[in-house]
């Protein structure tokens, strides 16, 4: 569990995309790990300069889709041969091609589901509260126009004074202590 | 708006590419945003707005007086008894569901083609799904005749041991329109989480702010999580893709899988996801021409949107044609009498009104003038051309419906349909539900997704250190 107490981290903002994979590249390069950019919409080259190049959320699609597949399609041919058999014009009970299509609409329904509540959940959200939201630059730009890089005091090379020293040399617009 | 030239120096016009373009000049990431999030965020609510408000709250007031008749009542009420057994209900659920499906091919199938120019008409053609999939749900439900029973539809262990038979294609419906109604709203949500974030962030009241804020989850925009948001979306996009072909396609299957002359045909599959897109489009112009104007978008929503909305309908309007050539083709290469009259009695017979009605709208009207790009750019011209399509797309289903159906196979159950007056108010009653769903939408949601429009804008280019310092 990390400290709830002291600073979050050093938050720099900058004003294009290109400043902020600059940056963001440079930090990486000089060994942070602990960092995180905030824009104000997707920008594939900053994941790619931190490092951050894959994710689980198609692994949790595929798996809900075939359990919404297995699962409807088990409950068709459990319903249909067992619980409850219907003579349909001598039809065989288990007339598996008519059971296609709700097993179809099942699966893209279980994958849809868990592609997007998946995603929240290993964005770890909700989460109501962060420490970023007390930066007053931050709750001003991030979800507008303004690119953000927070060195956070996880990381081992973080310290107050060397850290901000760090951080102007990557030419921000600013820098903010940013508290828990 | 008058037709107007279309030159080179026309600032809508992008000299690079000699289309229109996307985006209109000189915005910014600041500037659209404040655009767009104005529209929500002002406490203060047009007077235009409320007078529309009013009357689509008025329609929607209507159904409820049809709806509590009708329950009270029964189908009684309704025009439909035998021989024609589907009468407005079953119109108005393909109509709707229909509509619908533009949004979801705007939404995923436009997006997996990399088209961005959908971006500034995602939002709200999604909106429009949605609220197309509620007006189309309630019509199977409502007239059932005992709607309390519904549940029946699914399959729930219930204490009579009674389960649902999985071989009709009324049931498969059942799975594709619920799963077509989640899939869109979570589609649609997920969607407008960032936005909510700049909700929240601009908003000055503090009931807006926690209201926006909760809806976001708490979204702060990290790198992180939009490589698995952008992930989720595509993901999303992939799996409404099929939704899109197959949820019609289930709604043809209740048609085509009867035996009836008029509905036993192979084609209604495709024909109807392509009517299903050709009325969409419509209904997206339809809503998208007026909101242009009123809230001042139209560095938006430019000529380029409607440009190629007029273009997909062109397309799939000629995919509707074939379908309607082939039935008659087929009422005649099949030799089959039944085929053959039933056809014959569509074009000729005494509802021959409504077979040529859906064809000046849905053909001869739409097929003819959408070639030409003066007219394909003409702002008025677009909007009264989506209002007949949309009728002409009803007047599809009334046609497959009533005409089918009216004339039985021996002369002596042949009958007639006349729709009642509790017919037309359900349906009057859809289009206000489905309006002040629509205008709540836009007064309280982002009506156009602001973090894909900023992907956009020229700003959004990443540009190397070098250039940027000896260009600037």
């Amino acid at each position: 569990m990390p400290s709830r107490e002291g600073t979050y981290g050093l938050l720099a903002e900058f004003d294009t995309p290109g400043d902020l994979v600059r940056a963001a590249r440079q930090a990486h390069e000089d060994g942070w790990r602990r960092l995180d950019c905030y824009t104000p919409y997707p920008i594939e080259e900053v994941a790619e300069v931190i490092g951050f190049h894959r994710n689980r959320v198609p692994l949790v699609t595929l798996v809900g889709g075939l359990m919404g597949l297995a699962a409807m399609f088990s409950m068709e041919t459990w319903i249909s041969v067992i619980a409850y058999p219907l003579n349909i014009g001598g039809r065989p009970l288990y007339s598996w091609p008519a059971f296609i299509v709700p097993a179809y609409e099942w699966t893209i329904l279980w994958a849809g589901l868990s592609a997007g509540f998946g995603m929240l959940a290993l964005n770890g959200l909700p989460q109501l509260y962060h420490p970023l939201f007390n930066a007053p630059n931050f709750r001003d730009g991030a979800t507008t126009d303004k690119f953000f890089l927070c060195l956070e005091s996880l990381d081992p090379k973080f310290d107050l004074v060397e850290s901000k020293q760090y951080l102007e040399s990557l030419d921000p617009v600013s820098i903010v202590e940013v508290e828990y | 708006m008058a037709t107007r030239e279309v030159r080179p120096s026309d600032p809508g016009i992008d000299p690079k590419t000699g289309e229109f373009r996307v985006i209109g000049q000189g915005e910014t990431f600041k500037s659209i945003t404040e655009k767009i999030s104005r529209i929500v965020l002002t406490p203060h609510t047009p007077l235009g707005f409320l007078a529309f408000f009013g009357i689509a709250g008025g329609g929607a007031t209507v159904l409820l007086v049809a709806v509590t008749w009708l329950f009270l009542k029964g189908t009684g009420i309704w025009a439909v008894t035998q021989p024609v057994a589907w009468g407005f209900a079953i119109i108005n659920f393909v109509w709707w569901i229909g509509i619908g499906h533009a949004g979801t091919l705007i939404s995923a199938i436009l997006l997996l083609f990399k088209q961005t120019w959908r971006n500034s008409i995602s939002r709200f053609a999604e909106a429009m799904t949605i609220f197309a999939v509620v007006c189309a749900g309630m019509f199977p439900l409502i007239h059932v005749g005992r709607p309390w029973l519904g549940y029946w539809l699914f399959p729930i262990p219930l204490t009579m041991n009674v389960w649902p038979q999985f071989r009709s294609p009324l049931l498969w419906d059942v799975f594709a329109v619920s799963t077509y109604a989640t899939i869109s709203v979570v589609f649609w949500y997920i969607g407008m989480i960032p936005d909510f974030g700049t909700f929240r962030d601009r908003s000055e009241s503090k009931i807006a702010q926690y209201f926006y804020g909760i809806l976001s989850w708490g979204w702060r925009g990290s790198i992180r999580h939009w490589m698995r948001y952008e992930t989720a979306s595509l993901l999303l996009a992939g799996l409404a893709t099929p939704l899109v072909l197959s949820v019609h396609t289930v709604i043809s299957f209740d048609f085509a899988v009867a035996v009836l002359p008029g509905w036993h045909t192979t084609i209604f599959p495709p024909y109807f996801v392509a009517g299903a897109i050709y009325s969409g489009f419509a209904m997206v112009l339809t809503l998208a021409i007026p909101l242009r104007k009123f809230y001042h978008l139209e560095s938006l929503v430019t000529e380029r949107h409607i440009d190629n909305m007029g273009k997909v309908m062109l397309a799939t309007g000629f995919i509707v044609a074939y379908g309607y050539g082939l039935e008659a083709f087929m009422a005649w290469y099949s030799a089959n009498h039944w085929e053959a009259f039933t056809f014959w009695n569509r074009a000729f017979g005494p509802m021959g009104w409504s077979y040529w009605t859906l064809i000046i709208c849905n053909l001869a009207i739409p097929l003819t003038t959408l070639w030409s790009r003066k007219l394909r750019t003409n702002i008025a011209y677009m909007f009264v051309l989506s209002i007949i399509v949309n009728t002409g797309m009803w007047f599809e289903r009334f046609v497959i419906v009533v005409t089918s159906l009216y004339r039985d196979f021996l002369p002596s159950s042949w009958g007639t349909y006349r729709a009642t007056k509790w017919d037309y108010m359900t349906f009057v009653g859809t289009l206000g539900l489905f309006t002040t769903l629509f205008l709540l939408f836009v007064r309280f949601l982002p009506m156009i997704p602001m973090n894909e429009i900023r992907m956009l804008l020229p700003a959004a280019k990443i540009k190397p250190k070098a250039a940027a310092g000896a260009g600037d």
